[in-house]
């Protein structure tokens, strides 16, 4: 069993995090976080409620601003980007936010060509309607194409927000919390999808969760995320045997 | 030198302390607004304009308050009609009626009865709505999906809410006027021609363009309260609740803190 304290290296990092600090007011919630996602990988941060896992999301997409620390997106620095060089890192990054975040004012079809039509305008009417129904198709739901999402159950409507995220085609998906909220058949279907993508369309994920199921099925490397900082890292089988007094409960 | 600056800041907080609350709160609240306007007009001018936004949200704005907007109006113009009637009646000057009605209805009840059914309806709308979307991520996702959110959400909904109350605005004065006209013919008899003739004979440029002038601000108030409170909602399914709360009361105060102000101004200006 090996399992380090150390950031395994890569030849070509897709996110290389050093030394990320952020606090909200007197709650220091990150403090010198250090990661590195493989081309590839499919990485689970694991922490408690609070200990700052969104955060480093968010802060990995730039809707968060850190304090202090280098988060490098492929290749570029993610700290550094104004707004076009944000967007442009968008259209290649995924996100599935953990409350889905569909428009409610707008049909499954108009939530799916929002983010297509932001970044990508030079599609035509005929392209966006194929890439569409691809994405629909890739989570086993074209049927819903003109449904509101207020019309769909809870796993359809992450499955949905998952074609959304996917629409792009990124090089890296971040996972906010995937399985929050649904059954455990719904969680696992969720999680094989998730699994089926990272094959079919060769990304890499940062995967947000507590869900042991999820993280058991998704995850090819596990990162302790434990008072702001990398507290260790390791595969499942590694780290669920782990004798530390903060991993144990976690596997237990 | 820097012992004087930590003087100065010891003695600000010091202040701050002796501060109550409540006022501290409507300061913040007060700045805030404040910062959140300046933006609307910084991004509200730079492009990309987001025309087909704008143009839905005046659609629904508009839309959306037309029905009730309408109703009121009708009523109203009726309402009025019938209870000046008999002190009018009282001093002889019952012919009169439908010049007294109109140039209240226009200078007066219009803008700020419709204004305040805009607040109502609009303001708590846009409020709920952008909470709604705060709480749930939406925005955030629209970020991510590479839109500027508050150009998209924001500057589209309080231009749309700006435009559009004036609209309305003229609307439920020609419907209160038409509820007038009906009020008259309830107890008396008067002629269509008759009556616009007895309207068009007083009225003039004065007593139309500067109450019009206000309603862009109602409009505004109402937009960009509704887009504060909204886009800045926390706590959950609760916040949502008081932004649309907040959205509706602030919104009125302000509207009749504009129209108090418009009034003076008209006043000096000799438009009175």
């Amino acid at each position: 069993m090996k399992i380090d304290k150390d950031i395994p290296t890569d030849d070509a990092p897709v996110i290389r995090i050093r030394d990320l600090s952020i606090a909200f007011g007197s709650h220091v919630v990150l403090d010198g976080f250090e990661m590195t996602l493989a081309k590839g990988e499919d990485l689970v941060v694991l922490g408690k409620s609070g200990s700052g896992k969104s955060v480093l999301i968010k802060c990995i997409i730039g809707l968060l601003t850190p304090d202090r620390g280098s988060i490098q997106v492929l290749n570029d620095e993610v700290t550094e980007m104004d707004h076009p060089a944000l967007d442009q890192m968008r259209a290649r990054v995924g996100f599935l936010f953990q409350s889905n975040a569909l428009y409610d004012s707008m049909t499954v079809r108009e939530n799916l060509e929002f983010p297509l039509r932001r970044h990508w305008i030079q599609l035509s009417q005929g392209e966006v309607d194929d890439m569409v129904m691809e994405a629909l198709t890739n989570v086993g739901l074209a049927e819903t194409v003109d449904l509101m999402p207020s019309e769909l159950s809870g796993g359809m409507r992450k499955r949905i927000a998952l074609a959304r995220t996917l629409i792009l085609k990124p090089e890296i998906i971040l996972y906010d919390e995937p399985t929050t909220g649904l059954d455990p058949i719904t969680s696992r279907g969720i999680s094989d999808l998730m699994v089926e993508i990272a094959d079919k369309y060769k990304t890499s994920s940062v995967i947000i969760s507590h869900d042991m199921r999820c993280v058991e099925r998704t995850s090819e490397r596990i990162i302790m995320l434990i008072d702001g900082k990398c507290h260790l890292t390791g595969s499942y089988a590694e780290l669920s045997r782990s004798k530390d007094p903060v991993v144990m409960p976690f596997f237990q | 030198m820097v012992g004087k600056a930590s003087e100065i800041i010891s003695s600000l907080q010091t202040l701050t302390l002796k501060i109550p609350k409540q006022t501290m709160t409507f300061l913040q609240e007060s700045g805030g607004l404040a910062r959140f306007s300046g933006r609307v007009f910084t991004e509200g001018l730079r492009p990309p304009f987001e025309l087909s936004e704008f143009l839905r949200q005046c659609y629904l704005i508009g839309n959306k308050s037309l029905p009730l907007v309408g109703t009121t109006a009708f009523i109203m113009g009726m309402v009025l009609t019938i209870q000046l009637r008999p002190a009018l009646l009282s001093y002889g000057v019952e012919s009169e009626l439908p010049y007294i009605v109109a140039d209240a209805i226009i200078r007066e009840i219009g803008p700020v009865i419709t204004g305040l059914i805009f607040a109502g309806k609009i303001g708590s709308g846009i409020g709920a709505e952008l909470g709604s979307m705060n709480v749930t991520e939406q925005i955030d996702a629209m970020e991510v999906s590479g839109t500027n959110p508050f150009r998209y959400l924001v500057v589209t909904r309080v231009l749309a809410a700006t435009l559009m109350l004036p609209l309305l605005v003229l609307l439920s004065d020609a419907i209160a006027i038409t509820g007038s006209f009906i009020g008259i013919n309830i107890k008396g008899v008067m002629s269509f021609s008759l009556f616009t003739d007895e309207i068009f004979q007083f009225l003039d440029f004065t007593d139309v363009f500067p109450p019009l002038i206000k309603t862009f601000f109602f409009g505004f108030s109402v937009g960009i309260v509704g887009c504060y409170k909204g886009y800045t909602s926390s706590r959950g399914t609760e916040g949502v609740g008081r932004s649309a709360n907040a959205s509706v009361v602030i919104a009125s105060m302000l509207i009749f803190l504009i129209d108090l102000i418009a009034v003076q101004i008209t006043d000096l200006l000799g438009f009175n």
